[in-house]
C-alpha cells in the first residue's frame, strides 16, 4: 500500500471534462462545507473558483490563524554539496551541467552555522545533490553532528533513502524531511529525469512513506509548479499530503508550492504558473487541509511572499542561499536563482508590521535527554 | 453573608500552590510575546504555558518564556510529543532548564484534531508524578481514565472541551459533568473555548479552572479578550459556589400529582 496506488486511481480521469462543469455557485457551496474530500478540493482547484478568490481567501485565513495563530515559522536552507548524478533537465546542478562541485567541510560548515544561528533561526533545512559517492548518508550524518550545536530542528531535503537509512539520520537528530516529487505526472516525469537514480518515480514517491515508517516527525511535500499543468499537481500534491496524514496521523505534513525560477542551463518552465495561480493552489489547500503547513520560499518576491502571509502561509525561509558555502567566501552557483534577499531580521520586521510574530523556534531535540 | 465569605476565601489548590485566579493562559499563537504580560496583567492570571518546543534560551529577545511576569506560575507543556517516553524527555529537559516542576502533559498522535492519547497521557503521568513533577495531563474526557490519572499520581485533570483551536465551546459538556462529581482533584477544561460565555458556563458547573489560548490570542483585541474571560470566569465560579437553581421543564405552580395531599 502507498500513495501510488491512490494516484493510479486518477490514471484516466479528465481534469478539463471535470473542470468545464464546475460552475460558481459549485465553489460557493464548496466554501463553506466544514469538511472538504477530494472532489471539493479539486472544485476549489477549478478555473471557476478563480472568480471567489477573495471568499475563499477569507475562509483560509480565518482557518490558518485559528490553527497556526498569528505566527509565521521561520527556517533558513543550508547547501552541503552540490556533487550530482542526476539529469534533470530543470536543474542547476544536474551532472552534466559546467560548475565548481564542492562540499562543504566540517570547519566550513562551522563556520557557516555560526553566521546563521547568530541571526537567532533555530530551524535548519540542509540539502545536497545526489550522489551517494560524494555525499553518502555518513557524511550528512557527521554534517548533523555538527548542526546540532547549534540548532534544535534539522529537516533535510536530499536524495531518497531506504528506511533504515532515514532510521539512523532520525536517531543522529533529524527531525524533518522535504522532499519533492518535482511533477506527479508519471509520463511527464519521465521525460524529465532522462537517467540516473531519480528515474525511479515510484522510489521516491514512496520516500515519504519510508521517513514516516522510521518515525520522522515532519514531512514536507510538493512539485515544482511549471513542469506540467498546475492544477492537477496542485491536486496531487495535496492529496499525497492528505494520503499521509491520514496513514501517519502523528506526523506534522505540510506542502510546499515551489515555482520554477532561472538557473545555470535556463530550462524554460513549459506551463506558466501565475501569481493568481499560485494564491488560489494555496487558498484551496488551506481548506482541504486546515491543519497543514504550507513553506513559502525565497523563491517568490518580496513583494508577494508579504502578501502571502495572510493568504495560508505557516513557513518561511528567511536570509537563504542556495549555494554550496553561499555565506561564506565561496563563490559558486546557486541550485537556482532567489527573489528574496531579505535577511532573517528583516523578516522578522515584515512580519511584526503585518501583526505577526517570527517563530525562531518550534522543536526541541529530544534525542539526548539532561543528565 | 456566609457564601459572600466563602467566595472571597475561594482558593484553589494543586500540588503546594495556592491560586485566586481561576484562567490558565496558553501562549502559542500570540501576534507578539509583548502581548503575554499586558494579557496577564489584564486578567489576573496566575499560571501560564508554554510549549517548550518554543522556548529559547539563548535568544532573549524573541524567548516566549522570558515574557512570563515572574509570579506567575510558568507551566511547560510537552506540545510536540507523540508518546509518553517523549512527553518524559520533554518534562524533564524543560525542568533541567530551570521552569521549575509544574507540567503539562500533552502527547498528541493525531494532527487533524489535536486529540490527546489517553493512554500514553496515563504513562507519561504516572513516571512524571513519580519523579516529583506537578502533572497536570491534558486529555479526552473519559471517567475511567480520569479514575486512573488521579491514581497515578495527577495534580489536576484537564479535559478537552473541543478540539484544540476549534472555538467550539463545551462540546463534551455531560464527560465533563461527570468528571466533576466523581474526580477528587481540580477538572480544568483545556482547549475549545472559544467565547467568555463558555468559560462562564464550564465554572457554573463546578470545574475548577479553564485554559484558554486561541480565543484570547487570536482575538483583535487579546488584552479585552483576556479581561472579558478573567470576568466571565469569575462570575461562573460565583454562581457555581451560589448554588444556581435548578433545571426543571414544568412549571412549579401547582402540584398536579401530589397537591391533593394538601387538602
Amino acid at each position: 500500500m502507498s500513495f501510488y496506488e491512490e494516484i493510479k486511481k486518477y490514471a484516466h480521469f479528465d481534469f478539463d471534462s471535470f473542470f468545464e462543469r464546475i460552475g460558481v455557485s459549485d465553489v460557493k457551496r464548496t466554501i463553506v462545507r466544514s469538511r472538504l474530500n477530494e472532489q471539493d478540493y479539486l472544485i476549489l482547484l477549478s478555473p471557476a473558483a478563480e472568480d471567489c478568490l477573495e471568499e475563499i481567501a477569507l475562509r483560509a485565513h480565518h482557518l490558518t490563524i485559528q490553527h497556526f495563530g498569528r505566527v509565521i515559522f521561520l527556517y533558513t536552507p543550508l547547501y552541503l554539496s552540490n556533487y550530482c548524478v542526476n539529469h534533470c533537465v530543470y536543474c542547476g546542478f544536474r551532472v552534466n551541467n559546467k560548475l565548481e562541485r564542492k562540499k562543504l567541510t566540517s570547519a566550513e560548515l562551522v563556520k557557516e552555522s555560526e553566521i546563521i544561528a547568530a541571526t537567532g533561526l533555530k530551524h535548519i533545512l540542509i540539502l545536497t545533490g545526489e550522489s551517494r559517492k560524494d555525499s553518502p548518508v555518513s557524511y550528512i550524518k557527521e554534517c548533523v553532528e555538527v548542526l546540532k550545536k547549534y540548532f534544535t530542528s534539522i529537516s533535510i531535503e536530499i536524495y531518497p533513502l531506504d528506511e533504515h537509512e532515514y532510521a539512523e539520520l532520525i536517531a543522529a537528530g533529524v527531525d524533518g524531511l522535504t522532499i519533492y516529487q518535482e511533477v506527479y505526472d508519471e509520463n511527464i516525469y519521465s521525460e524529465l529525469h532522462p537517467a540516473g537514480p531519480k528515474r525511479n518515480y515510484m522510489y521516491r514517491m514512496e520516500a515519504p512513506e519510508r521517513a514516516c515508517s522510521a518515525g520522522i516527525r515532519t514531512v514536507n511535500v510538493g512539485a515544482l509548479l511549471g513542469l506540467n499543468r498546475w492544477r492537477s499537481e496542485a491536486f496531487f500534491t495535496g492529496l499525497h499530503a492528505d494520503y499521509l496524514q491520514n496513514r501517519f496521523p502523528d506526523v506534522e505534513v505540510s506542502i510546499s508550492p515551489p515555482r520554477m525560477r532561472p538557473h545555470l542551463g535556463g530550462f524554460p518552465p513549459p506551463f506558466a504558473v501565475s501569481d493568481k495561480n499560485l494564491v488560489q493552489y494555496m487558498l484551496a489547500f488551506r481548506l482541504f487541509m486546515p491543519r497543514g503547513g504550507i513553506t513559502v520560499s525565497t523563491r517568490e518576491r518580496a513583494d508577494l511572499r508579504d502578501r502571502l502571509v495572510k493568504l495560508g502561509t505557516t513557513k518561511m525561509s528567511a536570509g537563504s542561499s542556495t549555494s554550496v558555502g553561499g555565506r561564506l567566501d565561496f563563490d559558486s552557483a546557486g541550485q537556482f536563482e532567489i527573489s528574496d534577499e531579505r535577511s532573517v531580521s528583516e523578516m522578522a520586521m515584515m512580519l511584526y508590521s503585518q501583526g505577526y510574530q517570527p517563530v525562531y523556534k518550534d522543536w526541541q531535540m529530544i534525542s539526548q535527554e539532561p543528565p | 453573608m456566609w457564601e459572600e465569605v466563602r467566595i472571597v476565601e475561594d482558593i484553589l489548590k494543586i500540588g503546594d500552590r495556592e491560586l485566586t485566579s481561576r484562567l490558565f493562559l496558553g501562549t502559542g499563537k500570540f501576534s507578539s510575546n509583548k502581548l503575554i504580560p499586558e494579557v496577564v496583567k489584564a486578567s489576573g492570571v496566575q499560571v501560564v504555558t508554554v510549549a517548550l518546543r518554543r522556548m529559547d534560551t539563548a535568544f532573549e529577545e524573541e524567548n516566549i518564556a522570558a515574557y512570563v511576569p515572574g509570579d506567575c506560575i510558568l507551566m511547560p507543556n510537552t506540545s510536540g510529543a507523540r508518546n509518553a517516553k517523549e512527553a518524559i524527555r520533554i518534562a524533564r529537559l524543560a525542568r533541567a532548564a530551570g521552569c521549575g516542576n509544574w507540567v503539562k502533559i500533552e502527547v498528541i498522535t493525531d494532527n487533524r484534531y489535536l486529540l490527546p492519547d489517553n493512554h500514553e497521557t496515563i504513562k507519561a503521568t504516572e513516571m512524571l508524578a513519580a519523579e516529583g513533577f506537578v502533572v497536570l495531563p491534558y486529555m479526552s474526557p473519559d471517567l475511567m481514565v480520569a479514575k486512573k490519572l488521579v491514581e497515578v499520581g495527577a495534580a489536576a485533570v484537564m479535559p478537552l472541551g473541543s478540539p484544540i483551536g476549534s472555538n467550539r465551546g463545551l462540546r463534551t459538556r455531560e464527560l465533563v459533568r461527570i468528571l466533576v462529581e466523581e474526580i477528587p482533584l481540580p477538572i480544568i477544561v483545556d482547549a475549545g473555548l472559544g467565547r467568555p460565555s463558555e468559560a462562564a458556563e464550564a465554572m457554573e458547573m463546578g470545574v475548577a479552572a479553564v485554559l484558554v489560548n486561541t480565543a484570547i490570542a487570536t482575538a483583535n483585541d487579546p488584552v479585552a479578550m483576556a479581561r472579558a474571560f478573567s470576568m466571565a470566569v469569575k462570575a461562573g465560579r460565583m454562581a457555581y459556589l451560589s448554588g444556581p437553581g435548578e433545571i426543571v421543564d414544568y412549571a412549579r405552580a401547582s402540584s398536579p400529582l401530589t397537591g391533593f395531599l394538601r387538602e
